[in-house]
C-alpha cells in the first residue's frame, strides 16, 4: 500500500526466510568477518578474470541463501539481481546458472535495497511466494571498469572509497520465520552538481538525506522508532555531510543510532580511505551482520538506506556531474 | 571550478557544494610534495648509480649510457608492477613514482596485466596504451612544437 508520496507499507509483512553474505580476503580481515557466511581466500575465486570472480561470488551467496532456507532452486519463483558491471553481467550470468525467472535491476550501490523493496512488492502483491534478491561487487572489477588498472600507481585522495569484494543474497517469502520487511521508501535521483568520482560519498549524501526525510514524512515517524539507521556506502565524508544536513533539518539521532555500512565493514587500520563502497557493502552488512544481530535480539527495528552513485566512466569523462539515489527499507524482527 | 559552470548551479546546489567542500578532508599537498621529492629523488639516484655502473664497467660513454639505464629502470618498474608492489609504493609517493620513466612503464604494464583476460589482441595489445597513449601523443606533439620554435629562432639569426 502506498503511504505518502513514495513509501510502500507491506501489510503482509514479507519474511526474510534466509540470507547470506560472502566476501573476499580483504573482508576477512575486516571488522565484521564473523558475520560472513563464507570468506574466500582467493580474490580471483579460481577464475581467470575479476568479472568471472564476481559472478562466482554472487552464485555462492545465492546458493548459500537457498541452502539456509532449506529450499531448492525450483522453489524460488523470481530472482531480482543487480551489480556494478556494464550491462549487469554478474547478475545476468548468475541468473543463467540459477535458471530462475530473472529481473535485472540497476541502481548502482543502491541495488541491494532496490532489490529487497521490489522483492517485497512481489510477495505483497501475491505474484510470488518466494523471491531471491542478491547483489555483488568486486574490488578489482570495479576499479578496472570505473577507474584505473588495479596495479596502476595512482595516488588516491582521502575522500576515495574501497569497493567491497563480496555478495549478499536474501530469500523473501510469504511465510516462515525471520525478520520482516515492513516498509520501503523509493528515492528520487538527486544531483547537487558534484563531479569528483573519487568523492562519491559527498555526491550521494543529499540523496540519502532526501530519502530518509521522505521516509519519516510519509510514515509520520521520527528516528527514535528505529534502533539503527544505516546508510549504504557514504563513507566518512558522505556520512558526516548527511548527519549535518539531517541535524540542520531537525532530524536528530541518539548516539550510535545513525551509522554507515561503509564505516562498519572494515577495521580502522585497513587502508580504505573514507570507507567501503559497492553494491556488496550494504548487501553484506545487512544480510550478514545486521540480520544476524536482529535474530540474536540485539536489534528490533532497523532502516537500511542503500545509496547509489549513478555515474558511468563515460559520463564523468564528459564532465557530467554525479547523480545519486537512495532507497530505504525498514526491517523489523 | 570555472565560474561559467558554477552559474548553471541552483542556489541549493551552490549551498550544498559549500557545505560538502567544508566537510571534505583536504588533500595533504605539502606532505605529498615532500614524499614525491623523496621518492623521485631516490629513483633518480638509483638511475644515476645504474648509469655510473654502465659507464665504469660496461664500456658505455656518458652519452649512450642513458638508454641501458632507462631499460633497467623500466624492467624494475614492470617487475614491481607484476608482483603487485608498485601501486602500494605509488600511494605513498604519488608523483615521485609517476613522473620518472617508472610511472610510464607502470601505466603500460598495469594496463597489459589488467586486460590480459580480454585476449592478446583486443586486450593486451589494444588496451596497453590506455593510459600511456596520451603521454605519447602529447609528448611527441610538444617535441614537434619545440623544434619548430627552435628552427624559427635559428632562422631569425638567434642561437
Amino acid at each position: 500500500m502506498l503511504q505518502g508520496h513514495q513509501t510502500w507499507v507491506f501489510n503482509s509483512m514479507p519474511v526474510i526466510r534466509a540470507s547470506a553474505a560472502v566476501g573476499g580476503p580483504f573482508e576477512a580481515e575486516g571488522a565484521l568477518h564473523d558475520d560472513f557466511d563464507r570468506l574466500n581466500a582467493d580474490i580471483w575465486m579460481g577464475q581467470d578474470s575479476f568479472e568471472k570472480a564476481e559472478k562466482k561470488l554472487l552464485e555462492q551467496a545465492c546458493d548459500l541463501a537457498i541452502q539456509q532456507a532449506a529450499m531448492k532452486k525450483a522453489d524460488v519463483q523470481f530472482f531480482i539481481g543487480g551489480d556494478l558491471m556494464d550491462q549487469i553481467i554478474s547478475s545476468s550470468f548468475a541468473a543463467r546458472t540459477l535458471g530462475v525467472p530473472y529481473l535485472g535491476i540497476y541502481g548502482a550501490c543502491s541495488s541491494s535495497m532496490e532489490g529487497l523493496a521490489l522483492a517485497s512488492l512481489l510477495i505483497e502483491s501475491g505474484f510470488a511466494q518466494n523471491v531471491l534478491t542478491a547483489t555483488s561487487s568486486h574490488n578489482g572489477a570495479a576499479e578496472k571498469q570505473y577507474r584505473y588498472p588495479t596495479e596502476y600507481g595512482s595516488q588516491k585522495p582521502p575522500t576515495a572509497q574501497w569497493t567491497v569484494t563480496g555478495a549478499g543474497a536474501a530469500i523473501l517469502g510469504r511465510e516462515g520465520t525471520g525478520p520482516h520487511v515492513v516498509a520501503a521508501t523509493i528515492g528520487k535521483v538527486v544531483d547537487m552538481g558534484l563531479s569528483d568520482p573519487l568523492n562519491m560519498g559527498g555526491a550521494m549524501a543529499p540523496a540519502a538525506v532526501d530519502t530518509i526525510e521522505a521516509h519519516f514524512r510519509d510514515l509520520q515517524r521520527s528516528p527514535s522508532y528505529y534502533d539503527l539507521i544505516v546508510t549504504g556506502d557514504l563513507g566518512r565524508v558522505g556520512h558526516g555531510i548527511a548527519t549535518d544536513l539531517l541535524t540542520q533539518h531537525g532530524i536528530k539521532f541518539s548516539a550510535n543510532q545513525f551509522n554507515d555500512c561503509g564505516l562498519m565493514i572494515y577495521q580502522k587500520e585497513q587502508p580504505v580511505f573514507a570507507g567501503g563502497s559497492g553494491c556488496a557493502c550494504s548487501a553484506t552488512v545487512t544480510y550478514g551482520h545486521l540480520l544476524k544481530r536482529m535474530k540474536k535480539g540485539e536489534l528490533h527495528r532497523i532502516l537500511v538506506v542503500a545509496t547509489g552513485a549513478l555515474l558511468s566512466p563515460l559520463s564523468y569523462q564528459q564532465k557530467e556531474s554525479i547523480p545519486g539515489v537512495a532507497h530505504a527499507v525498514a526491517i523489523e524482527m | 571550478m570555472p565560474s561559467q559552470k558554477k552559474k548553471k548551479l541552483t542556489t541549493a546546489q551552490q549551498q550544498y557544494q559549500k557545505l560538502a567542500k567544508a566537510k571534505e578532508p583536504k588533500r595533504p599537498f605539502l606532505l605529498n610534495m615532500i614524499r614525491a621529492f623523496i621518492a623521485g629523488g631516490i629513483i633518480c639516484t638509483i638511475g644515476q648509480a645504474i648509469q655510473w655502473l654502465f659507464i665504469t664497467y660496461g664500456k658505455f660513454s656518458e652519452e649512450n649510457a642513458g638508454n641501458p639505464t632507462v631499460a633497467v629502470l623500466i624492467m624494475i618498474s614492470v617487475l614491481l608492477t607484476g608482483f603487485g608492489i608498485f601501486d602500494h609504493l605509488a600511494q605513498w609517493s604519488g608523483a615521485g613514482t609517476a613522473v620518472p620513466i617508472t610511472g610510464f612503464a607502470n601505466s603500460m604494464a598495469s594496463a597489459a596485466i589488467e586486460h590480459r583476460s580480454e585476449g592478446f589482441v583486443l586486450g593486451v595489445g589494444a588496451k596497453m596504451f590506455k593510459l600511456a597513449g596520451s603521454v605519447i601523443v602529447y609528448g611527441v606533439f610538444s617535441a614537434f612544437v619545440i623544434v619548430l620554435i627552435k628552427i624559427l629562432i635559428k632562422a631569425l639569426g638567434g642561437i
